[in-house]
Parts: structure tokens; C-alpha cells; sequence
């Protein structure tokens, strides 16, 4: 049974439909990438995944159960996190408490305390910021910030969006590294939204390429990263 | 020359002034004798007036500016000075026991009139730290605060003329109808953001006030209610004084159970659940955070406040008609929390204290209340906009500290 399953959803803003019937499915451990140009429905998906833009048809099902009509914070509880696109980390919070934030379903103490060190370790940068606002890290900080405190739900699936955009590419690395890493480790099966897509697909195990509210390919990364199409398109090839 | 360029912008301005004041100010139509006055000593002492204080604001905002440069503390965190005397025990309990002695003391001290004054001051905290769960913790902007106050006012004053309810049994009800009232409004309405919420609970505070003032055979429109039942003591009779300070006490207690309440709830769980609403909605539902049910909690406890503070006041004037529940109440008590600091327990006290105090010492200056009010609004909002005392907040700390964390920072 797949972890996470979309079943033919369409998602409208009003009147404007932007997601057209997507099926896609993602097995327990994996990371799959979703590519697509600018306005192709990427993070209305994971908006839809998260019940913050609920589906108007379809069906969602996460670990068999539909989750479609769920409020988002059921959905959280169930095991779901989103990194948000823009990093939305809490300006005004230190970076301690923007990861407290994160564990706001826990009331397990002493294993939030252990997963945050976790995650000190893998980002120390932000050990040494802990006691700064969030709003004034930069941005890569930011979305370091934005990825841990995601994990402090302990997710079994992470919703990410675009965590490379405004990084230097140095940066976006060192980040792209850190989900795989969490992947491996953790177990934590990762949706990965990117507009990078050579970054994407080089750590994700299967994509899905959207364009304008439908699927238009899917498969493994190496037949996505050998297809004319995607080459053209999406690596500028 | 900086000084000099600064100068030309001032008297630019009173010339300005000037000109702009000339037909009110100095031309004076006399229709009985049919002769234009001229008053241009007005005009100079407009011009005079307006340079000066120019100047001066100037002088300020520059000093200001240069200020930020050398000591920003930065977000949160506390100057020194403040977190020092916050801290040190040998300094804040006698400074807390000779606050509490002299609240106690004050009604005995001084006459009944005086108390009356302090009473009041002491209901407006309790409705500024009732709206301030609203608006500085949840960050919803509640124009309409003042309509709870009047639900638990007439709640009151209706079950107490019909059905002769005392005061102590009318307080929770007046607090409990309060929040039914918030609850069904509260539904539709908290799907609003920012100016929105505030137009919506604008409107609903003056569609309160007009079905008062109308709906007669309910509210006894603007004639009101009149002989609303004292607190009693154990069926004592007390007199005029006595009873005034008998209602001191009992606001008195009532406003440390509210500042009681709201330090806890600032750092309870709801508490966090309300600084991740203000800061950011969707990353606070990122977070599995109840969006509507946080919401809906600050709006209800906000309102049972209001309602209970709004039973005080009916059985402290012992009358009450539409008139004491108009919008400017409302800007009133928002004034209290954004002119204290929002979300500052403290800056609300001073916040309270100083708006409802002031205008009462100060009466020889009553008709220039509002434009004093206006000038003090405008100028916080440039020196000062954090408000008096600006929020210190709490930083939330895991419970197993590991070693390496100590406490720095804070
Ligand atoms: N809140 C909204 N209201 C109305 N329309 C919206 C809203 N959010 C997104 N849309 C529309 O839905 C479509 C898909 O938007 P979405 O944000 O999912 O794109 P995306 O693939 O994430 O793009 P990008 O790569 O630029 O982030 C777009 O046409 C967009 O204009
Ligand atoms: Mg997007």
C-alpha cells in the first residue's frame, strides 16, 4: 500500500481550476520529485495534500485512510508536514522557538529535546543562531530553519517547496544533501516541489512533471533526466 | 548646514500654517456691525506656534534616528536595566508588597470620589487586558469589543429588573452570555483577516448599540435602566461610602484574577498556539495548529471579560443606557492596548492608568481632551510604537534542558 495517494484531485481558487484531476503516488521511504514551470499547480498540490486548499473532487489517501476532507491540523497529526513555499518561519520567534513551534502536537519532551539536537547537528549554523529571531537569519538560514522545524512534527511524509529557491548554489547543495540525508536516517518519505529540476532529480527516486494542473510524464530519474522533453524544457539542454 | 536646512523646513511649514489657518483664524465677519475683523496677531502667533513646535519635532526625530543606529536591542530581547530590576527578588517583592499595600490602603485614604476614579481605572485594565487576549495575542483586530461589554451590562440590568438577580449570580452569566454572543458571532466572522475582521466587528459593535437604543419594549431604549442592584455584603446595609469601597475591593480582587489568568494563558499552550496566528496564519496551520479553534478561543475569552466588566459597571453606576457603549469606547479601550504595548501585561496597567487617569485629574483642560488624546496617539505611534512598555516575550523553553544550553539569552 502506497504511504500517500492521490486519486484524480481538482483544485479551484474560485472559479480558476488549478489543479485538473492529478493522480500520483508516493511508497513509504521514497523521495519524489514534482517539476513544473512556473504556475503549473505545484504548490496547490501540496497545499491540497496539506487541507490548507482543499479539493473540490478526488481522493486522497495517506496510509489508506482519505484525508481529503480533513482540517489541516488533523492532517499534521496524522503524520503530514509542510515546508511551505517562501519558508514562512515565525519573524518575530528565536530560532529555539520556531522549532518549538514545530513540535506543537508533541508533549514528548525529552524526544523533542533529542530531535532538535539531531537537528543542531545537522544544520550548526543554526545551533549558534538559536537565540536570534527567525526574521533575521538569511535566507538560506531561513530555510534551514523552515526544513527542521518542519521535522519537529516527527512526519512520516514532508512536504517540501522549492527549498532551493533564492539560494546560491552552493547553498541549495548543502540542502539537497540534508533531505537525502533525512531520507536515509530518518526514513522520512520527502515530496520534493522543484523548480531546479537537475538538482531534483539527481537525489529523488521517481518524479512527476505537471504542467498546467495535470500530469504530463512520470517515472524513475534516470528515464525523466534522459527524456528529450524534460531535457528541453526543464534542465535548459 | 544640516541645523539650517531644518530650520527652512520649519518655517517653510509655519508659513504653511499660516496660510492654511488664515481664513478661520484671522479673518473674522462680524454680520451684525457688517465689518471685517483682521486678527493677525493670530496669524503670528500661529506662525510662532507652529515653527516651534516643527522645529522641535525635528530635533526629535533626528535625535530618534541617530538613537536606533547606536542601541538597537533587536527584537524581544529586554534593556538591561528593565531585566535587571525584573529579576533581582530584593527589588521586585517590597516594590510588589508596597504596590499591594498602597492599593489596599487607598480607598481609606482617600475620599469616595477618588475611589470612584480608581475604580474605574481598575475596569478599564480589566477590559484592556481582556481585549488585549484579542488583539495583541491573537493579533485580531476587534473594533467591536465594546458590544460584550455592553451584552454583560444589560445582562445585568435586564435580569436584575426583571427577575431581581443579584450582582455575584449575574457575573458569571453576564461573562457566560458574553461568550455565546462571541461564539455565534465569532463562527462566521473569524474567517476574516486583518481589516476586514476590523470593519466586520465595527459594524457589529454599532448594530448592538442601535438595537439597544431602539428596541424599546427589550432595552428601554435610550432611557435606559436605572436602579440597578449594589453588590450586596451578607444582606448588610451599607452606606454610599462603604459600598464605594466595597466595590473597590471587590474590582480590585477581580482585576488580579484577571492579570492572574492572562500570564498564565500568555504561556500556556492556547498562548503559543495565538503567537503563531499573529506571526504567520498558514505556517501556524503548517504547524497543526487549530486555525479557527485558536481564534475562536481569544474572541471568547476576550468577550467574557468584556461581559463581566460589563456587569461591574452596571452595578457601579447603577444605571446604564446605549449611550455608555458607543464606538468611542471601543477606541477607548484599543487605545489602553496599543498605547501600553500590545501584549504587555504591564504596558496595559500603565496604559489604563494613564487614559482614564489623566483626563480626570486634567478636567480644566476637558475640552481639549480629544485633540490632546489625538496629539499623544501620533506622537507614540512615531517614538514610541511598541507602546509604553513594550512586550517582553517569553522565551519558550523545552522542559530537559540539555547541559550545554545554560540559560543565556532569555
Ligand atoms: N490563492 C490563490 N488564488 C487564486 N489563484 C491562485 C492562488 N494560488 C495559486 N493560484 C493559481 O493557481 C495556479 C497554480 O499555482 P501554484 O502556486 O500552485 O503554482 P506553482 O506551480 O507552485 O508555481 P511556482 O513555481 O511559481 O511556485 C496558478 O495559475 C495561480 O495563479
Ligand atoms: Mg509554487
Amino acid at each position: 500500500m502506497p504511504l500517500l495517494e492521490l486519486d484524480n484531485v481538482a483544485t479551484f481558487y474560485g472559479s480558476i481550476q488549478a489543479l485538473k484531476g492529478i493522480s500520483l503516488s508516493i511508497a513509504a521511504g521514497e523521495i519524489i520529485t514534482l517539476i513544473g514551470a512556473n504556475g503549473a499547480g505545484k504548490s496547490t498540490t501540496l497545499m491540497t495534500i496539506c487541507g490548507i486548499a482543499p479539493p473540490r473532487a478526488g481522493r486522497i489517501l495517506f496510509r489508506g485512510a482519505a484525508i481529503e476532507a480533513a482540517e489541516p491540523h488533523e492532517i499534521v497529526r496524522r503524520g503530514i508536514s509542510q515546508v511551505p513555499e517562501g519558508r514562512r518561519i515565525f519573524p518575530h520567534l528565536t530560532v529555539t522557538e520556531n522549532l518549538a513551534m514545530g513540535a506543537f502536537l508533541r508533549k514528548d519532551s525529552t524526544e523533542i529535546a533529542r530531535d532538535r539536537e539531531y537537528l543542531f547537528s545537522l544544520f550548526p549554523i543554526l545551533k549558534e543562531r538559536r537565540h536570534q529571531p527567525g526574521g533575521t537569519l538569511s535566507g538560506g538560514e531561513q530555510q534551514m530553519l523552515a526544513i527542521s522545524r518542519a521535522l519537529m512534527a516527527r512526519p512520516a511524509l514532508l512536504l517540501l517547496d522549492e527549498p532551493s529557491l533564492g539560494l546560491a548554489p552552493l547553498v541549495s547543495r548543502l540542502i539537497f544533501r540534508i533531505i537525502r540525508q533525512i531520507n536515509e536516517e530518518r526514513r522520512t518519505t520527502i515530496l520534493l516541489v522543484e523548480q531546479n529540476a537537475n538538482l531534483a532529480l539527481r537525489i529523488a527516486h521517481r518524479g512527476y512533471v505537471l504542467e498546467n494542473g495535470r500530469i504530463t510524464l512520470e517515472g524513475n530519474c534516470a528515464e525523466l533526466l534522459g527524456n528529450e522533453e524534460v531535457k528541453r524544457a526543464y534542465l535548459g539542454m | 548646514m544640516k541645523a539650517l536646512a531644518e530650520l527652512k523646513k520649519s518655517l517653510g511649514i509655519a508659513l504653511w500654517f499660516m496660510a492654511l489657518t488664515f481664513p478661520v483664524m484671522v479673518i473674522r465677519v462680524n454680520t451684525i456691525e457688517r465689518v471685517v475683523e483682521w486678527r493677525w496677531r493670530n496669524m503670528a502667533f500661529i506662525g510662532i506656534g507652529s515653527f516651534l513646535l516643527s522645529f522641535a519635532w525635528r530635533l526629535l526625530l533626528a535625535r530618534k534616528e541617530r538613537g536606533r543606529g547606536k542601541t538597537d536591542t533587536g527584537d524581544g530581547t529586554i534593556p538591561a536595566v528593565r531585566r535587571r530590576l525584573l529579576a533581582a527578588p530584593g527589588i521586585r517583592q517590597p516594590a510588589l508588597a508596597a504596590l499591594a499595600l498602597s492599593a489596599a490602603a487607598f480607598p481609606f485614604l482617600f475620599s469616595s470620589y477618588q475611589t470612584n476614579i480608581m475604580t474605574t481605572a481598575l475596569m478599564y485594565v480589566m477590559l484592556g487586558l481582556g481585549l488585549n487576549i484579542v488583539v495583541g495575542l491573537a493579533g485580531l483586530l476587534d473594533l467591536g469589543y465594546v458590544a460584550f461589554y455592553a451584552v454583560g451590562a444589560y445582562s445585568y440590568a435586564l435580569l436584575n429588573h426583571h427577575f431581581g438577580l443579584g450582582f455575584w449570580a449575574a457575573l458569571p452569566v453576564g461573562a457566560l452570555l458574553s461568550v455565546l454572543f462571541a461564539l455565534a458571532l465569532g463562527f462566521p466572522i473569524l474567517r476574516l483577516r486583518g481589516d476586514y475582521l476590523a470593519i466586520v466587528t465595527l459594524g457589529f459593535c454599532e448594530i448592538t448599540r442601535l438595537v439597544l437604543e431602539n428596541w424599546n419594549e427589550f432595552s428601554f431604549g435610550p432611557s435606559g435602566i436605572a436602579n440597578i442592584s449594589r453588590p450586596g455584603l451578607f444582606g448588610l446595609r451599607l452606606t454610599l461610602h462603604e459600598a464605594t469601597i466595597y466595590f473597590y475591593f471587590i474590582v480590585l480582587g477581580l482585576c488580579l484574577a484577571t492579570l492572574f489568568v492572562v500570564r498564565r494563558l500568555q504561556h500556556s499552550r492556547v498562548g503559543r498556539a495565538w503567537v503563531a496566528l499573529r506571526e504567520d496564519e498558514i505556517a501556524c496551520e503548517a504547524m497543526g495548529i487549530d486555525k479557527a479553534r485558536a481564534k475562536l478561543t481569544a474572541y471568547t475569552l476576550g468577550a467574557a471579560w468584556a461581559g463581566m466588566v460589563g456587569v461591574l459597571f452596571a452595578a457601579k453606576t447603577t444605571f446604564i443606557n446605549p449611550a455608555s457603549f458607543t464606538f468611542l469606547e471601543s477606541a477607548m479601550i484599543l487605545s489602553i492596548v496599543v498605547l501600553g504595548g500590545m501584549g504587555s501585561i504591564m504596558g496595559i496597567v500603565v496604559g489604563a492608568f494613564l487614559l482614564i487617569l489623566t483626563p480626570e485629574y486634567l478636567r480644566a483642560f476637558s475640552s481639549y481632551r480629544m485633540l490632546l488624546f489625538g496629539t499623544v496617539m501620533v506622537l507614540m505611534m512615531v517614538f514610541r510604537p511598541q507602546g509604553i512598555v513594550a512586550n517582553v516575550r517569553q522565551v519558550y523553553r523545552y522542559r530537559k534542558q540539555p547541559e550545554s544550553e545554560g540559560c543565556a539569552g532569555g
